[in-house]
């Protein structure tokens, strides 16, 4: 479905004022990745909505193809050796079906991404300024000295003291933090509708991911506008998302609104993720419930629940079939298990895993040792 | 200085003092000026205990790790260890005693030579001191690997860009363990890390400690990740030492209000975990020109014109507790800690 | 909305797009991360080097070898003219063909290929052992040092090394000795500053701080540590300096600069075959040598290119 155009430029999103039902509908999004040894299915079937204005966190280890997902969405995929299908449907509009000339209209304008690391995705040998400019002449048409002045505005909401001064700084001049301001100062330029910050704290000092969270959210409630916030960290999305997706090695395995994931946690998985964050409320010396072993060969992903292999409470039966993403009770707390918890607890007795088992490169050796 | 006087009466019951850092500072050369990374910083650590080392990226907290080991150089003061001053000492002296201090770094990935396999990294502390034969060598490389979870037929042969970064981890602690240390000082051994991964290195790291009776500095800037495995923390800002305490009474009376706000900005795993609003405002000030008086006060809330004109000393606020602050925070910080957050932790349930 | 806003769109914004967002780079991490949290068992498939590799290798051997055992080999004298044959096409008796002066082309063409290799080779040794040492050391030391022999090595650079081998030899006589000593000591800060860098970033890495720790030698550091990582920039520089090296002997012999006739270099023999009424009359005198030289270059940079391709390790992984 192509876009309409007006003036030969933008395609038209903003008429969707009236529009109902979800901001972003990913359908059955398969990624994999053709390498040397043989397929890596990196995101396997993914499917979700965001709503206008809500937050959705993605959490997962890496290697459970998170960041492949993020990308997929916006459409930044490598050229070459990439096998996808499934649809991504943004405002009205698919986005898989477009090409990179109309998906570059789309990109900063409607919907944005704040990175990891701001200092290779900011250029180093433009003024921040200018950056921030750029995206504001293009899509808004605006000419330079209105964006320079809105550049200035925009550093301002970001929290960077006297803006006047730094717009003319270099990325070098800024600390991690500070830059990372400028990098959702560029995503947010154009006002758009969904910015997908995949680990935008990672690497950070816990003072400054805060600080940088805070004025997400922030900006966020201001301009209505919705997140998607990808981190390995559920500390992270517990007080900042509306929804949770827990992946795991390429596929959703427990989905819920915040506060459901977290006091009806129904995944192992996800109980095992929330157990190996340290809680500063726990005395010191606790031990940690870490997660034995690694996450599977995603080009030869064990049969069955592909946790079976790292939980606790794993039974024949998870072995052998792969376990759909179904519901119990509430329609909107989807996961992926045969012994779901109840009350945080296993109906099925905990078959210890050891984590002292020697753990050899790979992941699948490592499944063996903890088999 | 007053402090270490009264640092020594108090904490950490018995174990003699391993550490002992006087009153160290390094200064860097920026151009024509002199940067001070850290001004002044007196501590000590005691046989098997776990001192952490936290604060923000800038602090001077990886400087003073690096101090430890004399491979940063210390402008003035003296570094202890077991009565010898590592601060003057030079060639193959200086050389056979840093083998019993050992570092864990932050980028696993760049602490192993990418052109060495496993095996020999692991074996180079023996190799350099010209330990054991070949065979017991190997031997002990085997039952380390072992030792840190990593299967040693499967990883000997192989370079380290065949491995995770948790894994990359797991081995730099084998090499750092092959000479035997007594102390160990680990800087962000985890901040590189995906909270699962993290958690399975400080476990394995607690594990070693008892079975190597080792006693370790422990750095980061996440203070639940430092208070969990360290027995007293000390808060570092800018350069200086603002707060040392237990670390359960650190948390549960934090007596300066930076170290206030390095708790407040944690996130919880809980979603009713009220996100405090006490979080930091503002950057770390430049070292180049520090603030007067106490360095934190640009961005305390509490700050009063005292704090401007005249520097806080540590002083001792409660056994073993020392902060340097004119006005602590008060210690109601009982009611703070929410119930809540314990009860999830501890039994979840609905 | 003016029409001109359709060609700034595709332009700028894929520009901008391609500053802002680390595509390729950041996705082709996560695919890697991937596929080394999948090793498992067998050794990293490695691109095989291809045809075009083993024959640049095989013909930068018969070269080397030839050159070598030119005086065992069954060539005939470069030197002696069968006046009987002059400017004869390749036969049995000259499979190369014969000059003006009825000299063996084969013969002259071996015997001309030590004098290019002796000067690339040598003159890349001489460098090696002096500048690479040098820079080794001084990028891992850095201080005043460091200070000291980069400049030192700048004053060098400075010099117009072409003119400076012009002096000299007319000054001292073109031996082949004099030449290689020269062009060696000009290769010195190149060199230098080549290895010292690569040095200098290893250096700074923490495998380094952790060999300290353990007790190990400046020395052993440098040997263990630094230099199995410098080795390859130091092999496929050297080879290209080696291909330089050649071009600039080339054209000292052509200039009529280099070693004196009779004795045959690559060089002069292209400058004795192009003289004017010899190019006409018998072009193999130039061809041959020229052929020889060209292919020798472009088989030593792709050697090097290749070599450089597979030491090339993916590390960064996490």
């Amino acid at each position: 479905m192509k876009a309409r155009r007006s003036g030969g430029r933008t395609l038209e999103f903003k008429d969707a004022g009236t529009q109902v039902g979800p901001l972003l509908v990913v359908d059955d999004v398969h990624t994999s990745f053709r390498t040397a040894r043989g397929t890596v299915r990196a995101v396997d079937g993914v499917s979700f909505d965001v709503h206008e204005g809500k937050t959705l966190g993605i959490v997962g280890e890496s290697g459970s193809g998170k960041t492949v997902l993020a990308r997929s969405i916006m459409g930044l995929l490598p050229p070459r050796d990439v096998i996808r299908s499934g649809t991504v449907r943004f405002a009205g509009h698919e986005l898989t079906a477009m090409d990179d000339k109309d998906l570059r209209q789309v990109w900063g304008a409607e919907l944005s991404m704040i990175f990891q690391d701001p200092m290779t995705a900011l250029n180093p040998v433009k003024r921040i300024g200018v950056q921030i400019a750029e995206s504001l002449i293009l899509h808004l048409g605006m000419d330079k000295k209105e964006a320079g002045s809105t550049a200035v505005e925009l550093l301002r909401s970001v929290g960077i003291p006297s803006p006047e001064d730094r717009v003319k700084w270099y990325p070098f001049q800024l600390s991690g933090g500070m830059r990372q301001r400028v990098m959702i100062a560029i995503a947010l330029a154009c006002a758009p509708r969904l910015v997908l910050a995949d680990e935008p704290t990672t690497g950070l000092d816990v003072t400054v991911q805060a600080q940088i969270l805070d004025l997400l959210a922030e900006l966020q409630r201001e301009r209505h506008m919705a997140v998607i916030l990808v981190t390995h960290d559920l500390g992270v999305v517990a007080s900042r998302a509306d929804d949770i997706i827990v992946m795991y090695a390429g596929r959703v395995v427990e989905r819920a609104p915040t506060h459901t994931l977290f006091h009806d946690t129904k995944m192992p998985y996800t109980r095992a993720l929330m157990d190996s964050i340290p809680r500063l409320a726990d005395p010191s010396g606790v031990r940690l419930n870490a997660i034995a072993g690694r996450p599977p060969d995603l080009i030869n992903p064990p049969d069955g629940c592909r946790f079976a292999p790292r939980c606790p409470y794993a039974q024949d039966k998870c072995r052998e079939s792969e376990p759909p993403l179904r519901t119990v009770g509430s329609a909107d707390h989807l996961f992926a298990c045969w012994f779901p918890l109840v009350d945080g607890e296993s109906t099925v007795p905990p078959v210890p895993v050891s984590l002292s088992a020697p753990v050899a490169p790979g992941p699948q050796s490592s499944g063996a040792s903890d088999a | 200085m007053t402090e270490t006087s009264t640092t020594d009466a108090t904490t950490n019951q018995g174990g003699e003092v391993v550490l002992d850092v006087k009153n160290l500072v390094v200064e860097f050369k920026s151009g024509r000026q002199r940067v001070q990374a850290v001004s002044g910083v007196t501590f000590q650590v005691r046989q098997g205990e776990t001192l952490g080392l936290v604060g923000e990226s800038g602090c001077g907290k990886s400087t003073t790790g690096r101090t430890l080991v004399q491979v940063q150089a210390a402008t003035s003061g003296a570094v202890i260890y077991q009565g010898t001053d590592l601060t003057g000492m030079k060639g193959r002296a200086l050389r056979e005693l840093r083998t019993k201090i050992q570092m864990i770094f932050q980028d696993p990935i760049s602490s192993l030579n990418p052109r060495r396999r496993i095996k020999d990294i692991v074996a180079e502390p023996l190799v350099i001191w010209k330990r054991g034969t070949k065979e017991e060598r190997a031997t002990k490389v085997r039952a380390m690997l072992e030792a840190v979870g990593i299967d040693p037929d499967a990883a000997g042969d192989r370079r380290p860009g065949e491995f995770s970064g948790g894994q990359c981890q797991r081995i730099s602690i084998a090499r750092a363990l092959m000479a035997d240390p007594d102390l160990l000082i680990c800087d962000e051994p985890v901040s590189a890390l995906d909270v699962s991964v993290q958690a399975q290195i400080l476990n394995l790291l607690a594990d070693l400690k008892d079975r190597f009776q080792l006693t370790m500095v422990f750095i980061a800037h996440d203070l639940a990740v430092v208070k969990n495995v360290s027995d007293r923390v000390a808060v570092m800002y800018l350069g200086k030492l603002v707060e040392v305490a237990g670390s359960d009474e650190l948390y549960r009376a934090a007596a300066h209000p930076y170290t206030e706000a390095l708790l407040a900005s944690i996130p919880e795993p809980d979603p009713d975990h009220a996100s405090s609003h006490k979080a930091l405002t503002g950057e770390l000030p430049s070292p180049l020109n520090p603030p007067s008086g106490c360095r934190f006060r640009t961005r305390c809330p509490y700050a009063q014109a005292r704090c401007a004109e005249e520097e806080p000393l540590l002083r001792e606020v409660a056994p073993g507790h020392q902060v340097a602050c004119h006005f602590p925070v008060g210690p109601a910080k009982d009611q703070v800690a929410p119930p809540a957050a314990m009860a999830a932790t501890d039994a979840p349930t609905a | 909305m003016p029409d001109d806003k359709e060609l700034l769109d595709t332009r700028s914004s894929s520009k901008m797009l391609a500053n802002r967002i680390p595509m390729t780079a950041a996705t082709d991490e996560a695919v890697l991360e991937m596929q080394s949290a999948a090793v498992d068992g067998e050794v990293l498939q490695k691109k095989p080097f291809g045809f075009l590799f083993w024959f640049a290798l095989s013909f930068v051997g018969i070269v080397l070898f030839s050159a070598v055992l030119a005086n065992v080999l069954p060539l005939q004298n470069p030197n002696f003219g069968h006046f009987s044959e002059l400017n004869q096409g390749p036969s049995s008796a000259h499979l190369l063909g014969t000059d003006d002066l009825g000299r063996d082309l084969l013969a002259r063409l071996v015997f001309g290929a030590r004098v290019s290799l002796i000067v690339g080779f040598l003159g890349v040794a001489i460098g090696l052992v002096f500048g690479g040492s040098a820079g080794l050391i001084s990028g891992y030391r850095g201080g005043r040092l460091d200070i000291a022999l980069n400049a030192f090595s700048f004053i060098i650079l400075a010099f117009p090394a072409i003119v400076a081998v012009i002096a000299i030899v007319t000054f001292w006589g073109a031996s082949l000795f004099h030449i290689t000593i020269i062009l060696g000591i000009a290769t010195i800060p190149l060199m230098y500053r080549v290895i010292r860098a690569s040095s200098l970033a290893f250096a700074q890495r923490d495998f380094v701080v952790a060999a300290k720790t353990m007790g190990a030698t400046n020395t052993r550091i440098v040997l263990r540590e630094i230099l199995p990582n410098v080795i390859p920039v130091m092999v496929t520089f050297s080879l290209i300096t080696v291909a330089g090296l050649i071009v600039i002997e080339g054209t000292l012999a052509f200039l009529g600069l280099s070693v004196a006739l009779p004795t045959p270099s690559w060089g002069n023999l292209i400058n004795e075959g192009s003289s004017n009424d010899l190019l006409s009359i018998n072009p193999l005198i130039m061809l041959w040598p020229a052929m020889a030289m060209f292919t020798l270059l472009w088989s030593i940079n792709l050697i090097g290119d290749r070599l450089r391709q597979r030491f090339d390790l993916r590390e960064g992984v996490l």
